[in-house]
């Protein structure tokens, strides 16, 4: 039993990661209708500007906010350069685009900082453990979920209430209509990019804050997994790409924890069977929510 | 009479197709020493990988981002075929017996892979192959996925993530020659029959395609199957190459190398691979020199670890932005040139000399007037 | 109000739009007309800048609108409610009109156009929280009208409002723009629907592969043989059309 728990526990952790960036993902991908590979590198962009701050000597608080900040940045700058001009373009143009884009930060990250893994130096405070039904839980676990909590129901409420978040449902919903009341769809876009990299940018800093090594591989990965995640719980539902992330979390620990010995290991191999398997029989998701279809 | 042009004329093609590229191919064999031959076999090794990825992505319109999980396929089987029971026994702990025992000759070893591969991928393709777009591009990413961690799991089998090694230097320059133009001959052959013109018909509009009668998803998982067997047989004879192969080095970094290729060459066309595999192949030797830093203008840039990727990267980018069909569009220029038989039979008759000095005089006569009319208002050459 | 000179549209190399020239009064009903593909819908697009204008001018009320994008002629007062109502399915009907006043920077102002709205379709206030996509066609065509009322236009342009609405419903529609050109709205209908498009509205214009045919008052127009013959169907005269 506290074996179970101890599972739970780790892919609830590992969900909220999962789910910050499967939200953020599907708000662009709702709007823009656009697979976006580069999507997992401003994990490592957030990431990676936290080490070169806090190495510069900067506080963590403030290292934090401005690791933010720049991924935001990141974000912007991607979709201004890369993403506009091929916003109409056929779909295999798109993926080649944001495969490049992808290829490039890793490459540029790379360059700047060398191969190695690194590790990343947090406060004494967030390691602090304490127990839970019998199981070692730190600070930076209940953080994760706090925070993930957080800005999920931030992210939702914008969404629901304002007159941004608004807008960015119609022109998820019907881009000609949309402009037709005058709303400008770059500035809705680049809202979408924002959010999605502030997402992002949480995410990576919780993950590696957790797992205190990262190196520049890590950001593809969770782009991908961060697709499937959204597609899960249905592409342009907020709630299932939340959904999406703690299920692909559970299925990741459960399959690694309760494989029998032996094929224990080939757990990353079922994980994405299971997964292709979802994208195949149910493209719409799991709880069957439309498809953005393009107007 | 009208003169024909000058890029149909047999003897330009056979001079710019044929010859030009045999006398290069012989000047930097020769001068270059054997790590340039390295670089030679793996150039005609990318071709094949190319050209099997162009026929799904760029004529049938399948966006497959799997083809390194069908090399790697091809890789280890062809390795655990040849590799002698001894070796077989000595790095790989509790190989079975009877695979142990196998070791085949290069050529049966690389079939064989490649039609086991093909079948893997035969039965893959009835699952996904209905997905399309996104959907399957990142289904076939998944398929990279899995294939590692089975490769890197099966140690019994493969030896897990350490990899084999020792396999014999089988891929030599004139085995791999033959081998590119055989892919690219049968490849050609496929493209031009009713079955290749299917394909593209597919790509352009699948509704259509489906009225005319053509069944589409045989022809999607035929093409499939095609692709994947040349991606075995590139992926066998690369392992014969670098003689060390371990699950790694088919994973997301190869993906990316190999979509490159076809992307910057041309997607939609065979002749493309070749470009697109000599930019791959020789760029990054090229910027190999300079990644440890060099002066430009009198500036020391200093070492750029990955100054490759970057450089690549943004090539690519440049590339879809501003170029999107690559260097040669879907125009069949090379491979069409190199295995017609009129290039060859051409250049027996008298006329294509006449049309070839025609043409090349009216080009001189042209590019005269051209200059001429400068001079005289002024602009000057 | 409205003066367009020498528009010229065109799609993917096809000329949708030649070189056509109209004038729209205030308060008046104008009606384009024309069989399908004629450049009708691709002349209100060019109005709503949904796409590029060739050549030529749009002048509204002394302001060039040549070009303008399409937050600008909104603002302008040119108000386009496109083919097909477009609503936005997956917002609530309250929240589609709350769209019409995405510009409006006087939120008094959207809350009295919406109230208005009500009155006009009572029935979109009885649905007021349903998604639009559950609507039934005319609700739809009615929220459509609506949510562009509640950007306070000038010019209302109507593409097509009774596309695949069943008779009773389209009959509604049509008195609701009756209704709209007496409170001072001047509106430019497009019809495939010539009768009753001609019907209601003072001058008529007829479009022909990308140009306009023909000119003038309703009226002239309904009686004029050739186009009774293309148009009307032969005999029946605009007299004895449904809505009178």
């Amino acid at each position: 039993m506290e074996f179970f728990t101890a599972q739970l526990i780790s892919a609830v952790k590992l969900g909220s990661i999962y789910a910050l960036v499967a939200i953020g993902y599907s708000i662009v991908y709702s709007i823009m209708g656009m697979i976006n590979f580069a999507h997992g590198e401003l994990l490592m962009i957030a990431t990676f500007s936290l080490w070169l701050l806090l190495s510069a000597g900067v506080p963590f608080a403030v290292a934090v906010v401005l690791a933010v900040i720049i991924t935001a940045v990141f974000g912007i700058l991607i979709e201004r350069i890369a993403y506009r001009s091929i916003r109409n373009a056929g779909e295999s143009t798109q993926i080649i685009t944001s495969l490049a884009v992808s290829i490039f930060l890793e490459a540029l990250c790379q360059a700047i900082f060398n191969s190695s893994s690194k590790a990343l130096i947090i406060p004494d405070v967030f390691s602090q453990t304490f127990k839970v039904l019998g199981v070692t839980v730190s600070v930076i676990d209940v953080v994760t979920l706090a925070c993930t909590a957080a800005l999920t129901v931030a992210v939702v409420l914008f969404i629901r209430h304002t007159r941004v978040g608004k807008a960015m449902r119609a022109v998820a919903d019907n881009q000609e209509a949309a402009n037709l009341m005058g709303i400008n769809k770059d500035r809705i876009i680049t809202t979408a990019f924002v959010i999605g990299s502030v997402l992002a940018a949480v995410a990576g800093i919780l993950y590696s804050g957790k797992y205190t090594s990262f190196s520049n591989d890590m950001g593809f990965m969770l782009g991908v997994k961060a697709f499937i995640a959204a597609v899960l719980g249905g592409l342009g539902s907020l709630t299932g790409a939340v959904a999406g992330g703690y299920i692909m979390a559970l299925l990741e620990v459960f399959f690694s924890g309760y494989l029998p010995q032996g094929i224990g290991s080939y757990q990353t191999a079922f994980t994405f069977l299971v997964l292709i398997l979802v994208l195949l029989i149910r493209p719409n998701g799991l709880f069957g929510s439309s498809a953005r279809e393009r107007s | 009479m009208e003169r024909p042009k000058l890029t149909d004329n047999p003897l330009f093609r056979f001079l710019t197709v044929v010859l030009l590229p045999a006398v290069l191919l012989i000047i930097l064999r020769t001068a270059g020493g054997s790590y340039y031959e390295s670089v030679l076999i793996l150039f005609f090794i990318n071709v094949i990988l190319a050209a099997s990825l162009n026929l799904t992505n760029g004529i049938t319109g399948i966006f497959s981002l799997g083809h390194a999980a069908f090399m790697a396929l091809g890789a280890y089987i062809s390795s655990i075929l040849t590799l002698s029971e001894k070796m077989k026994q000595t790095m790989v702990s509790n190989m079975p017996e009877w695979l142990a025992k196998i070791q085949l000759p290069f050529v049966p070893a690389v079939l064989t892979a490649a039609v086991i591969t093909m079948l893997i991928a035969g039965l893959i393709g009835l699952a996904i192959l209905r997905a399309k777009g996104h959907y399957l591009a990142v289904i076939t990413l998944g398929m990279v996925i899995v294939i590692k961690s089975v490769l890197d799991n099966a140690s019994n089998l493969t030896n897990g993530s350490r990899g084999l090694s020792g396999m014999a230097k089988y891929s030599t320059l004139p085995v791999v020659i033959i081998a590119a133009l055989l892919t690219l001959y049968i490849l050609y052959r496929i493209r031009i029959s009713a079955f290749g013109r299917s394909m593209v018909a597919l790509r352009e509009d699948e509704d259509a395609a489906a009225s005319l009668g053509i069944s589409y998803r045989s022809i999607r998982l035929l093409s499939f199957m095609v692709s994947t067997f040349f991606a075995a047989v590139g992926g066998a004879l690369w392992a014969h190459l670098q003689r060390t192969i371990a699950p790694s080095l088919f994973y997301f970094n190869e993906t990316f190398v190999i979509l490159e290729m076809s992307v910057l060459g041309g997607m939609a066309s065979l002749s493309g691979a070749i470009p697109g595999a000599a930019i791959l192949t020789f760029l990054p030797q090229i910027l190999a020199n300079f990644s440890t830093g060099f002066t430009i203008f009198g500036v020391q840039i200093p070492q750029i670890n990955g100054l490759t990727n970057i450089v690549m990267s943004i090539l690519f980018i440049v590339t879809i932005i501003f170029r999107k069909q690559g260097v040669v569009g879907n125009s069949e220029y090379i491979v069409s040139s190199l295995f017609d038989p009129k290039t060859y039979t051409g250049l027996f008759k008298k006329k294509t000399y006449e049309d070839f000095a025609f043409a090349f005089r009216r080009k001189q006569r042209s590019t005269a007037r051209r200059l001429n009319k400068q001079t005289m208002e002024g602009e000057g050459p | 109000m409205l003066k367009v000179s020498n528009l010229s549209v065109s799609y993917k190399k096809i000329n949708a739009v030649r070189n056509i020239s109209f004038e729209i009064g205030k308060g008046e009903i104008v009606s384009l007309i024309g069989s399908n593909g004629a450049g009708k819908t691709s002349t209100m697009r060019a109005l709503s800048g949904l796409v590029r204008v060739k050549s030529g001018s749009v002048i509204f009320d002394g302001q060039d609108l040549t070009g303008a994008s399409p937050s600008q002629i909104v603002s302008a007062g040119i108000v386009h409610v496109p083919e097909g109502r477009q609503v936005f399915s997956k917002l609530s009907v309250g929240e589609n009109l709350e769209m019409g006043g995405y510009l409006v920077t006087d939120k008094k102002k959207v809350r009295d156009r919406t109230a208005s709205v009500f009155e006009l379709f009572p029935i979109l206030r009885e649905r007021i929280h349903q998604k639009a996509g559950s609507l039934s066609g005319g609700e739809q065509q009615m929220l459509a009208i609506g949510r562009a009322l509640v950007t306070g236009p000038r010019l209302l342009l109507l593409d097509e409002p009774s596309l695949g609405l069943a008779p009773i419903i389209v009959e509604r529609v049509f008195d609701v723009i009756r209704e709209l050109q007496k409170n001072g709205m001047t509106i430019l209908l497009v019809e495939q629907n010539a009768l009753d498009a001609m019907a209601i509205s003072g001058r008529t214009y007829i479009m022909e592969s990308g140009s306009i045919a023909m000119e003038g008052p309703s009226g002239e127009i309904a009686e004029n043989d050739e186009v009774r013959r293309i148009y009307l169907g032969g005999k029946e005269t605009w007299n004895s059309s449904l809505l009178n």
